[in-house]
């Protein structure tokens, strides 16, 4: 008869750079049941609305996370701009664009380290972050930042980029896709890389759907929703096609991944080709006064910005769902009769961020 | 405007029933969130089918009890949660209930405030 116990997961452990504790119910070295703890750091950026005007916000909602930061205060500026009706100019679009495919990129390749990391292949680990590096300079030459870049403004952006620097990206990002791909190999054909992903922690289509899965997380299991399908800012004049996979497991959700970087390159490719010249900002005078839901892919999925606003400098509410948020559910449903060993990579293949959930 | 948001007004006796009318038809949870006003909260439940989005609203009074819908969709639990902490409403039947322990803050129930702060 197998023994029961219970064993306390996090909230400190050498796989979670932030604090998420889960109490694991074994049977033996299987998982049977997993309980999520969270709430060790939350900050309560949703009340600062109160203390910080509209437009002054956008700072405060791009501190939300470091890794999806532009994202962030794009979702939140899309919203007051839908509810402003502002019509954003289409050059400052595809500048969004271009950095918000940068910022998957980078995300992306942080997180392959992370599992190179987690699984004790050090080399790896490094390949994965020194390509990242390259994106983090090309950030800092086109923004002044190298994690919060603070341009996204209500109406468009701060900053413009000359087309001389972006063919210099698309020439960067070129050479990249060499080395990404050398990279992505190992990640998808090496047998000891492939051992510890492949039929691990399997989340069906049905429980991707019903748990409310995003981002890779659900199309990894085989539906095929991307947000940026939406058209939102330039995306509705870029040709692609959400990126899926049918096993559901910790190997699918790392192809998935991966070629979502080589999908972000090519997206890049093509809004430098489009970009239109002329101005990058809207003017607007006054003060939103309504509500509405903005919805937009980060690299870890669906995030959604809740604005209700009272025709006043202050709004009355600002809401944001984010994608780890939404992915507990289905984490706790992949844990269910793995082995313990896996619990680590398992966890990380959900791509947590916990300063996101705990805004 | 990027896409139509329907928001559909019920009352909150008619959550559960809508609810399951909504999963009978495969929409999915995507996100609960709750609005301090005077008289009380607003509630809005947001789901989703494919790409098309739906959201339910209804308001109630300070002291009024909610129902969960965790027992439809199972990912309500963590909404819930949040909102009894954050909020201080009363929410029944959830299938995991932190009982207010789900975020660890000094300050009990802190979106409760009606006045701002700012």
């Amino acid at each position: 008869m197998s023994t029961r116990s219970i064993v306390p997961f996090g909230p400190q452990h050498p796989i979670l750079p932030e604090p998420i504790h889960l109490d694991l119910v074994l049977e033996d070295e299987k998982v049977i049941e997993a309980i999520p703890s969270i709430g060790f750091i939350h900050r309560g950026l949703e009340k600062l609305v109160e203390k910080k005007d509209f437009i002054e916000y956008v700072y405060v909602a791009e501190r939300i996370c470091g890794i999806c930061s532009f994202i962030h205060g794009m979702g939140y500026c899309q919203a007051v701009e839908e509810i402003m009706d502002i019509k954003v100019p289409e050059r400052a679009n595809y500048l969004r664009v271009i950095w918000s495919e940068m910022s998957r990129i980078h995300s992306h390749l942080l997180w392959l380290g992370l599992l190179a990391d987690a699984f004790g292949f050090e080399s790896l680990f490094m390949q994965s972050w020194r390509l990242r590096e390259k994106i983090l300079d090309m950030f800092e030459c086109s923004t002044g930042g190298r994690v919060i870049f603070s341009v996204n403004k209500i109406g468009g952006v701060r900053r413009n980029v000359e087309s001389d620097m972006l063919k210099q990206f698309v020439d960067i990002l070129s050479g990249m896709e060499k080395e990404i791909k050398s990279i992505s190999n190992i990640f998808l054909d090496d047998y000891s890389v492939c051992s510890r992903l492949k039929d691990v922690g399997i989340l069906t289509k049905q429980q991707a759907h019903d748990l409310g899965a995003v981002g890779p997380m659900m199309r990894a299991s085989g539906l095929a929703i991307d947000t940026r399908k939406l058209g939102y800012s330039a995306y509705g004049n870029l040709d692609f096609e959400p990126i899926i996979s049918t096993e559901g497991d910790s190997y699918a959700r790392t192809y998935v991944r991966i070629h979502e970087i080589f999908q972000s390159i090519d997206i890049i490719k093509q809004a430098v080709a489009k970009i239109p010249t002329g101005d990058i900002e809207m003017p607007f005078k006054g003060f939103p006064n309504g509500e509405y839901f903005a919805r937009l892919e980060q690299p870890r999925g669906e995030v959604i910005y809740y604005v209700k606003a009272n025709g006043t400098k202050f709004l009355d509410r600002m809401r944001v769902r984010t994608p780890t948020f939404a992915n507990i559910p289905s984490m706790l449903e992949a844990l269910k009769n793995c082995q313990l060993a896996d619990v680590p990579i398992l966890i990380l293949t959900i791509d947590p961020c916990i300063s996101c959930t705990e805004r | 405007m990027i896409e139509n948001q329907e928001i559909r007004e019920i009352s909150h006796h008619e959550l559960v029933q809508n609810s399951l009318q909504l999963k009978s038809h495969n929409w999915r949870l995507v996100q609960i969130c709750a609005t301090r006003i005077s008289e009380g909260f607003e509630f809005t439940y947001s789901f989703a089918l494919d790409y098309k989005f739906l959201c339910l609203r209804f308001t109630i009074l300070e002291d009024e009890e909610i129902m969960s819908i965790s027992t439809v969709f199972a990912p309500a639990f963590l909404y819930e949660n949040e909102i009894q902490d954050l909020f201080g409403v009363k929410i029944a039947l959830i299938s995991v209930n932190y009982d207010g322990n789900f975020y660890r803050i000094d300050k009990k129930t802190p979106f409760k405030d009606t006045e701002r702060n700012g």
